[in-house]
This record gives structure tokens, sequence and C-alpha cells, in this order.
């Protein structure tokens, strides 16, 4: 069997990149290792309930009729329509430091109100920053010298508080690099969080991947799911075929893989130059969900997300202990604007976590961990958000040793190496990476990392 | 094919690529790009549904000529004329 592509990882960049393939005749093949689809956004089941993972909310909500939004190119490039994502937006989400607070809905203007409110003496700073923000061109492939979001942001702003606030769900939401962004990823985060806004779909992540790959399939793509890659196969540096676990060769005119950069050069035979270091990806999380038997406005929960610093810097890093409770992010996934209201009440609490040392515990020691610095999460969350812990009725709680074994992402960093190949090209010709580590963050930017790789290395080549 | 068959099945394409637009109201002699807000990324769908709708090749210096619904039609109407939808 000799196939058009091969795509390495049924998330949703996978999915994309397979769905714009099949669409115009090629024959194409997608590889999960894992028996789900889905990736870093999916889901899981226990005791009946079906949890989404990594999905808070979706970002870049856009209105229907919007095109030019990147969820209007989502929408057109893999042609569905806005009803089919059955999206559900956000009601208020909130910014929360020590002494001050900031909101945010779906529309902007109430954003930029509560900057001119809370920060009066940032108003004209803060309209310099939205100017330099609308003229960047942040969906440029070209490959650009990195440049500080933090410096520009000290540039147009004086109050440090301010800056770090903005950056606070930006960075949560998805810097792959500690304490700063790059600027284009910054716009990226900024434009898709707080000028286009959050939804969630109904139905979750399971939804919206069973209407991605039921596309893909009916357009003759071909799914093998449980099934690993062993090796990707190159000869004289260009792409041969793809060796799975069970033994058996696919062979392709080229691959595009979402697994993630340094993950995919280590599967390389024979084998490429050796790695930097400096390109694993090391941010990764522990987030627990907790079912409440009751909504959690009625516990005093009256947000949609709360993005959270318990002192007056933010600090986004590898924390030296297995967590940092410092700061966090909490989802109440009943504020959002269900046509219904969701069976039951569901809170997740997401921080950041130390890699390593999660690795390192034992089993026992590890189930021990979880339950420990889950509570005392949750002790610290108390001093500034109503307590729920009385109104639990079932928890679960997953780490960076969780997300490493069902994505097989290095230490569990959900946003991939912080060095971003932004044209996909690897050394290995005819092999392309899509999704985290290409650059587009959020579930909309994998899907359209996965869209623009297969335009770029395919489609247009053909 | 016709000028005019040459014509309704660029539409069609429209259609398919852009399905909440109008297209009753369109300017032949308008640029496309503006009418209906297409992107390059639209314009790269239009050339791969010729390839896959009647097998041909649109090369990339070409892509000038898809401006408006009139210079489409001018332009692939003599390397269409002896085509048929594929399958």
């Amino acid at each position: 069997m000799f196939y058009d592509a091969l795509i390495i990882g049924a998330g949703l960049s996978g999915l994309a990149t397979g769905i714009r393939l099949a669409m115009f005749d090629l024959k194409v093949c997608i590889v999960e290792k894992h028996t789900e689809i889905g990736g870093l956004n999916s889901f899981y089941k226990r005791k009946g309930r079906i949890f989404d993972v990594g999905l808070h909310a979706m970002t870049n909500y856009a209105p229907k009729g919007t095109r030019s939004t990147p969820l209007g190119t989502l929408l057109k490039q893999l042609r569905f329509r806005h009803d089919d994502f059955r999206l559900c937006q956000q009601q208020v989400s909130e910014i929360r430091f020590p002494d001050k607070s900031l909101r945010f809905t779906n529309d902007f203007e109430f954003f930029a109100q509560e900057v001119r409110d809370r920060f009066p003496g940032q108003t004209d700073g803060f309209q310099k920053l939205l100017k330099h923000i609308r003229e960047f061109d942040e969906l440029s492939l070209d490959d650009r010298a990195a440049v500080s979001a933090r410096r520009i942001l000290e540039n147009c702003l004086s109050d440090p508080l301010l800056i770090d606030m903005i950056l606070c769900p930006l960075m949560f939401y998805g810097s792959a690099r500690e304490d700063d962004m790059d600027f284009y990823q910054f716009v990226i985060m900024f434009k898709s969080v707080f000028m286009e806004g959050l939804a969630k779909p109904q139905g979750g992540m399971r939804y919206i991947l069973n209407l991605l790959a039921e596309k893909y399939k009916s357009l003759g793509g071909e799914l093998r799911t449980g099934q690993a890659v062993a090796s990707i196969d190159t000869r004289q540096g260009a792409f041969r075929s793809l060796t799975l676990s069970g033994g058996e060769t696919l062979g392709a005119e080229r691959a595009i893989s979402s697994i993630g950069y340094v993950e995919t050069l280590r599967l390389c035979r024979p084998p490429v130059a050796p790695e930097d270091p400096e390109a694993i990806g090391r941010i990764s999380f522990i987030e627990s969900l907790f079912v409440v038997d009751r909504q959690p406005k009625e516990l005093g929960l009256d947000r949609s997300i709360v993005f959270y610093s318990a002192g007056p810097r933010f600090r986004y890093r590898v924390p030296a202990e297995p967590v940092d409770t410092a700061s966090g992010v909490l989802c109440c996934a009943n504020n959002f604007d269900y046509p219904e209201p969701l069976p039951e009440g569901l809170i997740r609490l997401t921080n950041l976590a130390n890699p390593g040392q999660w690795d390192r515990f034992q089993r026992k020691e590890y189930i021990e961990a979880k339950k420990e610095w889950r509570g005392r999460a949750l002790e610290k969350l108390r001093k500034f958000l109503p307590d729920f812990r009385e109104s639990v009725v079932f928890l679960d709680t997953f780490t960076p040793k969780t997300i490493c074994k069902y994505t097989g992402h290095i230490n569990g960093a959900v946003y991939g190496s912080p060095q971003k190949i932004k044209n996909g090209v690897t050394p290995i010709q005819n092999l392309f990476i899509c999704g985290t580590d290409q650059g587009f963050l959020g579930i909309v930017g994998a899907t359209l990392s996965g869209i623009s790789m297969a335009n770029l290395h395919v489609l247009k080549s053909l | 094919m016709t000028k005019e068959e040459v014509r309704a099945a660029i539409l069609e394409i429209l259609s398919d690529i852009a399905p909440d637009e109008d297209l009753s109201s369109i300017d032949d002699d308008k640029k496309l790009r503006e009418q209906f807000n297409l992107d390059s990324m639209d314009f790269l769908d239009i050339v791969m549904e010729l390839r896959k709708r009647y097998n041909l090749e649109v090369p990339e210096k070409d892509y000038e000529h898809l401006v408006t619904l009139s210079s489409c039609v001018s332009y692939l109407q003599p390397l269409l004329k002896n085509r048929q939808l594929v399958g």
C-alpha cells in the first residue's frame, strides 16, 4: 500500500490535515497510537461520566458569518457550517489578583473599559498596545527572530501589575516559554482570548472530534487507532515510510507529524542530528475535575473562568515543587450559555506542575501526592474564592505524567516546544510537522495548523 | 463546455467554498476577493476543485486570471471546452 500522505497523530491538527487532503482525493492514512482520537484535546470516561482533557474553553470564538477570523477560516476550509460546532459562549470571566480584578466577556469593548476603569493611568499605553496588536501579522509562516512580548508590553504600559494581569490568561492558555512569550504568540493569544473570545462546544471535545473524524472518513480517509509508529524510515535524508509497532510498513510520498518536533525526530531512522535540549518543552499542568452536587453559581462561583494569582507578581515557570499553587485557572463548565443547563456541576482547577517531580514518584507516592497537592491548591484557592469542597461528589486528577502517557509529549508539555517551527519543515525532506510545535495554539489554532500545513506542503505542490 | 457552462461550473465551486454567500447577486466584473471576502486559501480551493472536477491544472502564474467571474470564464473556457466532469 502506497499513500499520497501519512499523518502521525489523530488530534485536531492531524484530523484537519487529513480532511484537507482527502477532500481533494488524495490517498491518506492517519496513524494514532492511542485507542481514542484527540491527542492533547481529548476526553476520557470515568464512572459513567465523560470528561474533556485539555479543554477549559475554546478560544477564538467568532459569531456566524465572520469569514476572515481564524474560526471562520477553519470552518470554510474544512467546509463546516458555524452551527455544526454548536458553540456556547462564555458569560463573564475574570483575571483576579490580590488587589485588582479585570473581567472580560466576548465583547472586547467590555474588557477595554475594565482596563480603563481599573488602571486609569494606563489608558494611553493600552491604546498603544492595541495598535501594535492590530497591525501585526501574527499568522505569517515566515520564521522571524523572536521578539519579547514583555519588552513590548513594558514599552507601552508602566504598571507591572497590568502587564502581569494581561499575560496571566494568555500564558496559561498557550505559552510554552517561561515568564515571557514570543510577541507573535502573544498577539495570537491576545486576539483569540480577548478580542475574539471563549466558548464551549455542546457535547464537549468528543462531539467536535467525532465531527472531524466522520468528515475525514466520509471523504475516504483511513484512520488507524491503537497503532503506534515505531520508526520514521528515511533514505538519504528523505522520507520513505512508517514502520508501525506491529511490524507493518506503510510507504508514502510524504508524512506530516503532529506529535511534536523533538518527538518526531526521535522516531527517525537512521537518527538525525543530536537534539537541542532547549527545544524540549517543560511547561505542564496538573488538573483536577470536581463534580459538585449543585450549580457552581449556587456556591458563589459565578464566573465562566477565573485566572488567578495569589501574589501581586505572576510567575509562569516550572515550579521547584510538584505544583505551583500560587496561581491557577478555575473553570466552571456550567457558566457557559448552553441551550439547556448541564446535568451536573463541573469545576476544573489547573495549576502549573513540575513534570520531573511527578515522573519520579512511585505508584503509591504518586497517588498520595495527587491527593496532597490537590488539597493544597484548594486550600490556597479558598482565600479568595468560595470554598466548594463540601459539595464535591466525584473528583479526578491528572498530572504531567498522565498527559505524557496518553499524548506522548515529552514532560507532558501541553504547549510543546518553546521553539516553534512555523513553516513546518524538518531536516528530513518530505517530512513535515503540524500541531502544537508548528505554533498555532488552542483548538482553533491546532486545527488551522493542520489546514495550513496541508495547503503549504501538499496541495500547493501537487 | 460553453461559456455559460463554465460560468455555472465556477459558481457551483464558489457555492461549495462559500456556502453562506449569496451568489445570485454576483457582479461578473467585480473582484471576487472583494465581493465575497475571499482570501488566498479560497483561491487555492478554487484551483483544487478545478483539478478534482475537470482534471485541469492551473499553474500558480495563472492565478492572476482568476480575479473576476468574467476573467475566470475567459481564461478557463478555452481550457475546459473539451472537458466534462470527472467520473
